[in-house]
């Protein structure tokens, strides 16, 4: 079992409401300092079995697909070093 | 990253054999040297952004001009219209002292690319035309047309149009209480997403788009401006200028809701503090369109710093920001000694507010960039001035042949099972089924001013608590009718539009149309787009309803096949109390049934030539202006004087289609009698114009038979609201709870 991790962004010029909406009220809770805020979805996929190329390949294009609307988003497919799946969640 | 020297005005005078990106822009050869001839020398860098933006197709007009001046010659004379033609969107008189200002526009493209956006965007350009004008937007409606109900993009695209419609709305707080959804095969790859809106004023507060007044601040408020929307300008930033730069700039605009409704509250507070002297709302080529146009409304001299502007990516080029869409962002021509005030009501609403710069006393716009100036144009050549083209247009060599394969012989229903079988298959076609599935994800009633909405005959808002006045909109058009025919096509769009309004009981004022087509460099495209403008110019002189704006949505096609022609028009109506509407619903059982006008054998472009024959092909209804008038003033006094108790008009599906509708929003059926001189198929199917059905309470029934009578409006006795089934007579009868079935499954089975 491994995790494999989906970050979805919107593209860096695509207007990100909800980013917008965090920053402009930081300095209102006493946070100085944050010049910028983007907000994307994280995607935290369990696989059965090996990670391999093929594996990859095909939970790219799912993520290109389905996970992400690749008009306005990117997004980067990344296999999660040593990470311990939660016995608990399963 | 290198930089190469700024294109200022000096740097292309003195370098004129640099090669610039024109026909990347999209400017023909000949537009370019028309530029060149203008300035006198090469245009800079962002001369030319602005100059082949605004002279695009969809900002100069420059194909559909020469048709739409017919607008204005043949324009009704009307004591009602406030503002024609011309502005961000008319304004017309309904009484008490309001105004309405009301328009249609088109966001047909960017809705196939990115349909929530795509649909959320065309909201919010339309709502922000209607601030513009000073009034306070009231409700929305939405026209839509989509490829084949069964096709899987069309699952694709409807649900985000949809949701995005919805949620731009509900997120503003605005009604929608109106529009109409077909299916096509014609418009898969083009779907058309056309946006309404209606805004109430009074009419001292009307405002107009114009910069006078040497010395007087530009200010751009609202969102911060960003990489949207940019299409050639990248070309020209990334290409020609700076190639290090990242040049893959979105085609697609993102949408903030919460960001125009401040928008729309800040600009109303600075219009009742008499803070703006003009005002102009940023939609399509953005800075470029809002500069031009209100310089070249007013005296022309606008000085502009584009360093001022401020900015969601720091990396923007002058050229950029010039093109950029941005969403959400206005322009106001402000008094100096009033900017102050101005700037505190934008902090208030936590909308960014700056001083861009100011109104001069010369006839040229000057744009600043890094202290050089690198705009230096007469803003009527920007805005005003594009070309114009005499397209070529010819009548297409098929439509012979498609007018000669008549509908009126296809084979007919024999039996009374045959036409029950029928009736239930046009009630549960994707076309005449229950559209609630659509129109119930969008908020009707929020604003507690809505009257009517969908599945109505027209939206109806009230717009005045004490008194009760109201103002009625209905949206219509039928690209199968415009196909055949696009004079008579764009004519009957116009008479159900406007007979929607009368049947509700309001009186119909104006219009506003949005003409879908597909391109303009197919003469037969073009000769449908000059056929149905002259109809519609046409149509409106006769019934007296001026048209005050609307928008014209070109190259709606996929290779060599274009959209079915299609006008879609938007009467606006005023009742002068609300109270006195119509609604769709049959009210009481025993009401006798009329049917108003006449019926003929006219199948052409019908539903039931869709639905059963998959047949497209003779010609459409004919249409008799006078009639749909005559028969309007029977519906409003009809209205007004308690003599009917529901209404609905006959379109497509005919008779037994409004019937159905009625009974099945009334929960109560009826029992029809076919007339003397008419078989039963011809009764329930035919789709004459000029008709409506209406329910007569038996103590009304001489009255309203005399004045009918007198007014020489054919009225037949029909039959009678009754039972919990429709049935015709020795023909079948169909349970409303069956028939409820085939209505409302239809959509959620396709697309939920």
């Amino acid at each position: 079992m491994a995790r494999v991790v989906v970050d979805v962004m919107l593209k860096p010029e695509i207007l990100d409401p909800q980013g917008q909406a965090v920053q402009r009220a930081l300095p209102r809770l006493g946070f100085e300092g944050i010049s910028d805020v983007r907000q994307g979805k994280r995607f935290e996929l369990e696989v059965d079995g090996p990670v391999d190329e093929a594996v990859l390949a095909r939970i790219h294009d799912l993520a290109e697909s389905f996970l992400a609307n690749t008009v306005i988003e990117d997004f980067i497919v990344k296999v999660e070093e040593g990470a311990e799946v939660a016995e608990a969640a399963k | 990253m290198s930089r190469t020297p700024l294109d200022t005005v000096e740097h292309a005078a003195a370098t004129p054999d640099v090669e610039l990106p024109w026909a990347e822009l999209g400017l023909k050869k000949d537009e370019y040297e028309r530029v060149v001839e203008i300035l006198g020398r090469r245009p800079t860098g962002a001369e030319l952004a602005m100059y082949s933006v605004m002279w695009s197709e969809h900002c100069s007009y420059k194909s559909s001009k020469v048709h739409l001046r017919q607008f204005g010659e043949k324009a009704p004379r009307s004591d009602a219209l406030l503002v024609g033609i011309g502005e961000n969107a008319g304004v017309v008189d309904v009484g008490q002292g309001y105004a309405v200002t009301f328009k249609v526009e088109s966001h047909n493209h960017p809705s196939y690319v990115e349909p929530y956006q795509g649909a959320a965007t065309g909201v919010g350009g339309i709502v922000r035309d209607i601030i513009a004008m000073g009034a306070r937007p009231v409700a929305v409606v939405d026209p839509l047309r989509f490829g084949a109900a069964d096709h899987p993009d069309t699952k694709r695209v409807l649900p985000g149009v949809v949701a995005g419609i919805g949620g731009y709305g509900n997120c503003l707080g605005l009604p929608n209480i109106g529009g109409e959804v077909v299916f096509d095969a014609c418009y898969q790859g083009n779907p058309l997403v056309n946006a309404g809106a209606i805004g109430v004023m009074r009419h001292e507060d009307i405002h107009l788009a114009k910069a006078s007044g040497a010395g007087n601040k530009v200010i751009l408020y609202g969102a911060r401006t960003g990489g949207d929307g940019i299409g050639g300008a990248s070309i020209l930033a990334s290409e020609t200028f700076d190639d290090a730069k990242p040049s893959k700039r979105p085609a697609v605009q993102v949408g903030d809701p919460f960001q125009e409704k401040l928008l729309i509250e800040c600009t109303l507070e600075a219009f009742k503090e008499k803070l703006v002297v003009g005002i102009q709302d940023l939609g399509a080529a953005g800075l470029s369109c809002a500069t031009s146009e209100l310089a070249s409304n007013g005296s022309g001299g606008m000085r502009v710093t584009l360093d001022d502007v401020p900015l969601r990516d720091s990396t923007l080029s002058p050229e950029e920001i010039l093109m950029s869409e941005s969403q959400e962002r206005m322009c106001a021509v402000v008094e100096p000694e009033k900017v102050d005030r101005f700037l505190e009501i934008c902090d208030k609403w936590d909308v960014i507010a700056t001083v861009i710069g100011e109104v001069t006393d010369g006839d040229r716009l000057e744009i600043f960039w890094h202290g050089g100036k690198i705009v230096d144009v007469d803003p009527r050549t920007v805005a005003h001035e594009g070309p114009t083209y005499e397209r070529p247009y010819a009548r297409p060599s098929w439509q012979d042949g498609l007018q000669a394969d008549d509908a009126n012989k296809l084979p007919r229903p024999a039996t009374g099972e045959e036409l029950r079988d029928q009736v239930l298959k046009l009630v549960s076609s994707p076309n005449q089924a229950s559209k609630k599935w659509i129109t119930s994800q969008y908020d009707h009633f929020v604003q507690g001013n809505t009257v009517l909405a969908q599945p109505e005959d027209s939206g109806m808002i009230r717009i005045d608590e004490e008194t009760g006045l109201g103002v009625a909109i209905a949206t219509d058009g039928n690209g199968r009718y415009a196909k055949l025919d696009p004079y008579t096509g764009a004519q009957l769009a116009l008479a159900e539009a406007y007979r929607n309004v009368a049947t509700t009981g309001a009186r119909p004022l104006a219009i506003s149309d949005c003409l879908n087509f597909g391109s303009p460099e197919d003469p037969a495209v073009m000769w449908q787009f000059a056929e149905a403008v002259r109809g519609l110019a046409d149509g409106c002189l006769q019934l007296g309803t001026p048209v005050t704006g609307g928008n014209v949505s070109l190259y709606n096609q996929t290779g060599e096949a274009a959209i079915h022609p299609t006008p879609v028009v938007a009467v606006l109506g005023v009742i002068d109390d609300v109270a006195r509407r119509t609604p769709v619903a049959f009210q009481e059982e025993g009401q006798l049934l009329y049917l108003l006008g006449d019926t003929r054998e006219e199948f052409g472009g019908s539903a039931w030539s869709q639905v059963v024959h998959d047949h497209l092909g003779g010609l459409p209804p004919k249409v008799d202006l006078e009639r749909e008038r005559l028969l309007a003033e029977i519906l409003i006094s009809a209205s007004r004087d308690g003599m009917i108790d529901s209404a609905h008009d006959l379109s497509d599906g005919g008779l037994v289609q409004a019937v159905v509708e009625s009974a099945l929003l009334g929960r109560k059926g009826a029992r029809l009698v076919v007339p003397d001189g008419l078989d039963a198929f011809t009764f329930l199917f035919s789709e004459s114009a000029g008709r409506a059905v209406v329910a007569v309470p038996r103590s009304e029934e001489v009255r309203f038979n005399d004045m009918c009578g007198a007014r020489g409006l054919p009225a037949t006795r029909i039959g009678v609201v009754d039972g919990d089934s429709v049935e015709v007579q020795g023909a079948f009868a169909l349970p409303l709870t069956e028939l409820s079935e085939a209505h409302e499954a239809t959509i959620p089975a396709l697309l939920a």
